[in-house]
Parts: structure tokens; sequence; C-alpha cells
């Protein structure tokens, strides 16, 4: 028997170390969750306000204007629901603004005219390096000084800005929709059908006098067909049953000054105003230097190829360039996607009643601060998550054409 | 035999700079260019007749010089400035010193500050007395130091423990000690900010390296819980957060333990910024080539040398910039703590509105604001360029 003489001790074997190490971490990771709950417990008795999550089926007791509609007697999970919307819809509106105007920047930045970029470069560095909180109540504070209902500044009388905010149309169903929406789906049958029959009648008339290799496949023929056939009868379709349903199908209703205020339409809130616009110029200036560095990402030799075949500056820019600079794009896109909505919780500095300060409101009253803090942060991860998952999709879609 | 024959010598185009061809290749390159230009200038021209008619008739900027010194220090006691004073002081002499020293990037740094100074010291419009003579200190302070320092090389180590000895002197300066000690409710405005800034920072520094590595380590409990804590805390808004600090510190830590609410935010930034730095400084540990920790193993190094001496080092070199650019995004981020009341910058702002002298005067203290804040981060991240383009970055 011979026994190892080189073996260590065990209490230097890596192995047992590494155990013990991780079991000493998670013990004083313990002790300190068990110290923070036992404050935790000794304070809540203290106040007395015992957890619990009954809280969300009592009155909420305070209004909230924007979003859906909601008055102080709804119920304090219905008030959380509604600041969720608001949040999503402020979040969507301002990625979705803020992409359009950062891509414009980013382009500009790049573009041969001097004016141009130079003009670029001023807005991003002027709305990068100001803080985004003070951006938003300087934009706030304008709303203020909008005029008065009376004096709306309006265009073309269907969109009116003033103090109270900006009202536009909104497109409403009529009793005929139903009646277009069947219509609707019997424009796609028949294009389904026609163009089904009008490949297999192609596929069959064409397969004895070709090549095997020249015979064009099924699959294409439906192609073609959607593109020729389908589309131009669905168009039909839907435009005839336009006119034949009773009555417009839609209508576009058009704010009316009634007394002293608009009726109809959608009202954006000044505060939701402030803040939208305060997260989109923020957010495109980020957006602008990220396309910028996308582009300029881009191996110059693409370029100057592109040039070459004769293509035009248009042309480069969106059938070469951006398709290349997109997947470069898009991972730092998301985080600011993420970023933006994560920002509007600021909106607690002007009043906006997102999700942050809907539970905000509440917690004095009920004085379930936990829980409260608990379902934000639920609702922040389950927010971020998705736009990861989502933005991750994407990514992997468009670039698994690459090279 | 056919004979050779030479073209005569053409002299290459003039790339002589001549303003009609700029404005050619620049502005009025083809149809488009052109007709961007003119537009371009139409809206600017509207622009800038708006903002030069709202800065010079309409603006009532006559809030910005009695409300200066409070958007400086906040509600410091006026007896007790000399303490700020001192800070100041000391800091330009350091940094004129680095400047003599070193040169290069410290003596940019130092002669941009040395600019604040004189503006502020010339500034014709009527500050208070303390405020100018600081800035006239200040600025002679740096000059000569600067000049000292050029022949001074001797110096140098004594220069980098002053620099590391700063911080804490200076949070023991301005709080002072004792029956004199100045209580950090009282800190405010552009001291604040700056403070909590260099704070989280600073502080978050010893964290967000430890939550790197946590999160690199080969322990499975380590690194779920390094991953749980950083993805959390950057999946949050800040503002959450800090209103977390502030109702949920008090229900989770002993009776006796109620810190002040300028600790409290500066507890909550450290801890915030933390996560992100922990980002940054993977991002560096990830860029040290993987011969190093090997050959690290080899000599025999164990793993806390390994780190220590090998890998951060060069980690944390490379991530210098990505720091300078969490400063300033921390920077701009403590305007957020004037939503939980506290007097920085935006929160004396908020202040010197709610008196009812000065209602109506938001776009005007807010511009200035702005103005302030835009002049720190741009100054800061243009530096932060020049330290990219010095390591050579991202080059090898």
């Amino acid at each position: 028997m011979l026994q190892n003489p080189t073996k260590p001790p065990f209490w230097r074997d890596v192995r047992f170390l590494k155990v013990l190490f991780q079991v000493l971490f998670l013990l004083g990771v313990a002790a300190m969750a068990g110290f923070f709950y036992a404050n935790m417990m000794s304070g809540l008795r203290d106040q007395g306000h015992p957890l619990s999550l009954s809280f969300l089926r009592n009155e909420a007791g305070f209004e909230i204007t924007d979003g859906i509609d909601f008055n102080a007697s709804d119920t304090n999970l219905k008030a959380f629901w509604v600041g969720v919307v608001n949040t999503l819809r402020v979040s969507i509106l301002g990625v979705f603004c803020a992409t359009v105007l950062g891509f414009i920047f980013g382009v500009a930045r790049l573009s041969t005219n001097w004016l141009i970029r130079s003009i670029a470069a001023i807005y991003v560095e002027i709305f990068r390096n100001v803080p985004l909180l003070l951006q938003i109540l300087f934009w706030y504070a304008l709303t203020r000084s909008l005029p008065r209902i009376q004096e709306s500044i309006t265009i073309a009388d269907t969109f009116f800005l003033n103090v109270r905010g900006f009202y536009l149309p909104t497109i409403a169903g009529n009793a005929g929709l139903s009646v277009w929406l069947w219509y609707l789906l019997w424009g796609v049958v028949s294009a389904i059908i026609v163009v089904l029959c009008f490949a297999a009648f192609r596929h069959l008339s064409r397969s004895s006098g070709l090549e095997q290799t020249d015979r064009p496949s099924f699959a294409s023929n439906i192609i073609f067909g959607t593109k020729w056939i389908a589309a131009p009868v669905f168009m039909t379709v839907a435009i005839a049953g336009w006119f034949l349903s009773p009555g417009q199908p839609f209508e576009i209703i058009v704010p009316e000054l009634q007394g002293f205020n608009f009726v109809g339409g959608i009202n954006l809130t000044p505060e939701f105003l402030g803040l939208l616009v305060g997260l989109t110029v923020y957010t495109s200036a980020y957006i602008a230097e990220v396309v910028r560095g996308g582009i300029q990402a881009v191996v110059k030799g693409q370029r100057e190829a592109a040039r070459a075949v004769g293509l035009t500056e248009a042309q480069v820019l969106l059938s070469v360039v951006i398709p290349q600079a997109i997947p470069i794009i898009v991972p730092p896109l998301t985080s600011q996607y993420l970023n933006l909505a994560k920002n509007s919780s600021l909106a607690i500095a002007i009043g906006f009643l997102d999700v942050f300060h809907v539970a905000q409101r509440m917690m004095v009253p009920t004085g379930q601060t936990i829980p409260l803090f608990g379902m934000i942060m639920v609702t922040y991860l389950i927010m971020s998550l998705t736009t990861s998952v989502f933005m991750n999709w994407y990514n992997r879609h468009i670039t698994r054409f690459e090279r | 035999m056919e004979e050779l024959t030479f073209t005569p010598e053409i002299k290459p185009p003039s790339t002589k700079k001549d303003p009609k061809r700029w404005l050619k290749d620049n502005l009025f390159s083809n149809w488009y260019n052109t007709l961007l230009t003119l537009l371009a200038i139409v809206l600017l021209y509207f622009l800038f007749k708006g903002v030069y008619t709202w800065v010079f008739t309409q603006a009532k900027w006559e809030v910005i010089p009695p409300n200066l010194r409070k958007l400086s220090v906040g509600k410091f006691p006026k007896d007790q400035l000399w303490r700020v004073g001192q800070v100041i002081y000391v800091l330009a002499v350091l940094m004129g010193l680095s400047a003599g020293i070193w040169k290069g990037l410290n003596q940019q740094i130092t002669s941009a500050v040395a600019c604040v100074g004189a503006v502020i010291a010339l500034l014709p419009i009527q500050v208070n007395t303390s405020l100018r003579e600081a800035a006239i200190i200040a600025t002679t302070l740096i000059a000569v130091s600067y000049v000292l320092g050029r022949d001074l090389q001797n110096l140098k180590r004594w220069v980098i423990i002053g620099w590391v000895l700063m911080f804490p002197w200076m949070m023991f300066m301005l709080h002072g000690f004792g029956e004199n000690s100045i209580s950090t409710i009282l800190w405010g405005g552009l001291l604040l900010t700056l403070i909590l800034a260099v704070v989280g920072i600073v502080a978050c520094f010893p964290i967000g390296i430890l939550l790197a590595l946590g999160r690199r380590s080969q322990l499975p409990a380590i690194r779920w819980i390094s991953i749980a804590y950083i993805e959390v805390v950057r999946g949050m808004p800040l503002v959450t957060i800090l209103f977390m600090g502030s109702l949920m510190l008090p229900i989770f830590m002993p009776g006796d333990f109620r810190p002040d609410k300028v600790i409290r935010a500066m507890i909550v930034l450290t801890l915030f910024s933390a996560a992100y730095m922990a980002e940054n400084v993977r991002g560096g540990l990830q860029a040290v080539p993987r011969g190093q920790y090997e050959a690290a193993q080899a000599v025999g190094l164990a793993y806390p040398q390994t780190m220590t001496f090998i890998v951060l080092p060069q980690a944390l070199r490379s991530v210098i910039p990505t720091i300078v650019g969490q400063f300033i995004a921390l920077f701009k981020d403590t305007s957020l703590v004037s939503i939980i009341a506290l007097t920085e910058v935006l929160g004396t702002a908020d202040e010197i509105l709610g008196d009812p002298k000065w209602t109506g005067y938001q776009p005007e203290l807010y511009v200035f604001i702005a103005v302030i804040y835009f002049i720190f981060t741009f100054a800061m991240s243009h530096v932060s360029q020049i330290v990219e383009a010095e390591l050579g970055v991202g080059k090898h």
C-alpha cells in the first residue's frame, strides 16, 4: 500500500475550500437577511401595519386623469394597473419618437453638409450633457406658458395645443365596422383561394414543357401570385366593402371646443407632454451617437464599393450601409430603450401618474411600503426582460443572413 | 526601339484652404445639399432670433445674483464658508502642482479650471464678494503652484499622496468636528452635487470590484448572488431606489440607526453605482488576456495575489474612460435627489422657486442650472476623450 505523500490535508484541499468558502458566504448573506428581517418585523409591529396585499382591494382615494378612465372610488389594484399602462404608453411612444429623431440626427452627424453636421453635433451635445430631470422640468414649465384654451395654437383646426395639453383627433368605429370586417375576411379567403388555384394551374401547365431546374417551384409561384394577384384582389374587396357597408365603417372624431373645454379626440395632458418630450429628446441624443457609431463601424470599402457600382448616395446609405450597421446598433439601442423606460419614473417630479408615482401615492395611506416596492420591482424587471428578449430575437433575426 | 517619353511633371492640385472651395464642398456640393443648407439657415435664423430675444430682452435674470450663494453652497453657514474655501485652495494647489509636474493632460484640465476661476473672478454681474475673492485666490494659487511645480519634479510622490488624502480631508474639512461641526443637511447647492457624485464614485469602487470578481467567480453561490444584485439594481430606476433608501432603510435598520437624508442618499448612490461599476470592471477583466491569468498561476500566485497584482491593474487601466463616463452619468443623476427633498443644485432651485418672491422664474433658473451642468459634463467628457486617446484604448 502506497500512500500518496503529497496529498494535502483536507483543510488545504481546493475542493474542500471551495465548498467551505461558499457555505461561509451564504451564511453571511443569510445572517444579513435575517438581521434585516428581524428589524423589519419589529419595525412593522411598531408601525402597526402587518404585511398584506388586501389593501389592493381598497378604494384608492385619488384621481388619475391620464390614460384609462379612473376615479377615486376605484381600487388600488386598478390604480396600479392604470399606472403600468401610463408607463407603457409614455415609454412606447417615447421609444418610437426617440428612434426616429435619433436616426435622423445620427445620420445628419455624418452628413457631407457642414451646417447640417454641426447642427446635429450641437443638438447631441446640448441634450446629452444636461440632466434629464432638468430637461423634463423645463419642458413642463414651457407647457405652463402655452396659450389659454380659447386661444389654442391649432393646425388646420384638427390639432390643438394649449395650456391644458395637446388635443388630437381619434378614430372611432361605427355600426358599419362589423360589416366591413366581414368583407375583409371574405377578401382574405378569396385571395387565398385565387392564389392557390393560380399556383396549382401554373405548376401543372408548365411542368411538362420545361427542364427540371428551370421550372419555378410551387413556393415561388405562391409568392408571385400573392404579389400580383392576391394583393389586388384583397384591395378590391376591401375598397368595395368600404362603400358597400352601411355608413362609413370608421369616423375621425375631431376635438371641438365646447364651452371651456374640448370634447372628443385624444387629450395628451401637459404632464404627459413634458415627460414625453423630455424623454424623447434626451434619449434621441444618445441614440444619435449609437447610430453614428454603428454607421462609422461599417467598413469603408463597403461604401466605396457601393459607389463604384454606381449607386446613388441615398442607395448607398439605405441598402448597403444601414443594413450592415443595424446589427452593431441593436445591442446599445436596446439599452437606450431600457433607460428610457426606467427614466419614465421621473414622472413623479412633474406629477404624471406612472406606475412608480401611483405606487408612491399609495404608500402613505396604506402603509404597505414593502409589498408596493416589490410590485414596482417586478414590473420594471418584467419590462426590461421582455424588451431584452424581444430585441435579442430581433437581433438574431437580422444577423442570420450575415456574412 | 521606341523611345521612352516622360510626361511633364504636373503639380498636385492645390489643397490650399480656399473659402470659396470650402463653401462649395461643404455647403453647396449638389442640389439637395444646397436645399438643406438654405433650410438650415432659415431654421437657424428663427431659432437664434427666438433665443436672442428671450435671453437679452425677455428673460428676467435678476433671479440669479441674489441666489448665487444658495446655488453654490446651499445653507452652509456663512461664517463657516472658509471651510469650503480651504478645500478649493488645496485643490487648486494640487492641480497647479500636478499640471507643472506632469504636463500633458493635467495641464489642459488645470488650465480649463483656471479659466473658469478667472471668468468667475471677472464676472461683470453683481456677485457677492466672497465668491469673487475665492475665485481670485484659487486662480492665483493655480498659477503660482504651476510655476513652482515645473521646477520641483521631486515633489511627485508627495503630490500623489496629497491627491489620495484629498478625499478624506475634504469630508473632514466640510463636516468639521466637535461643537463646530456642520450637519450634512446644511450642505447644498453645487457643493452637494459635487460631493454626492464624488462620494458615489469613490465609495462604489471597492464594492463594484468585488461584485465584478464575484460575477466571474467559479463558485456558483457567489456568482449567482452577485449576478442577482447587479441585475436587480440595474433593472430599477434610480428614483425608485432613492425612495427605497428614504422609506425602507428605516424599516430594515435597527431603531437607533437613523442617518440623515444626505447620508442615506450617499448610501443609495453608492450601492446603485456599485452595480454599474461592477459591469464596467467586468468589461475590463474580460479584456485581460487569458495568458496573464495562466502565467500568474504558473508562477504560483494564489487567487488574491493574481487579482491584486496581475489582473486588476491591467483591467482597471483599460476601463478608465468608461469610469469617467459613469462619473458623468452619476453627476447628472445626482439631480434626482432633489425629488427626495435634498437641496443640491436643482433642489435649491426648487426651494428658491417656492419663495413667493421668485415664483414664475422657472425658465431662467432652469436654463442657468442647465448651463452649469453643461459646462461640467461637457468638460469631463472632453477630458475622457483625451484620456481614451492617451491610453490608446481600443488601439491594440
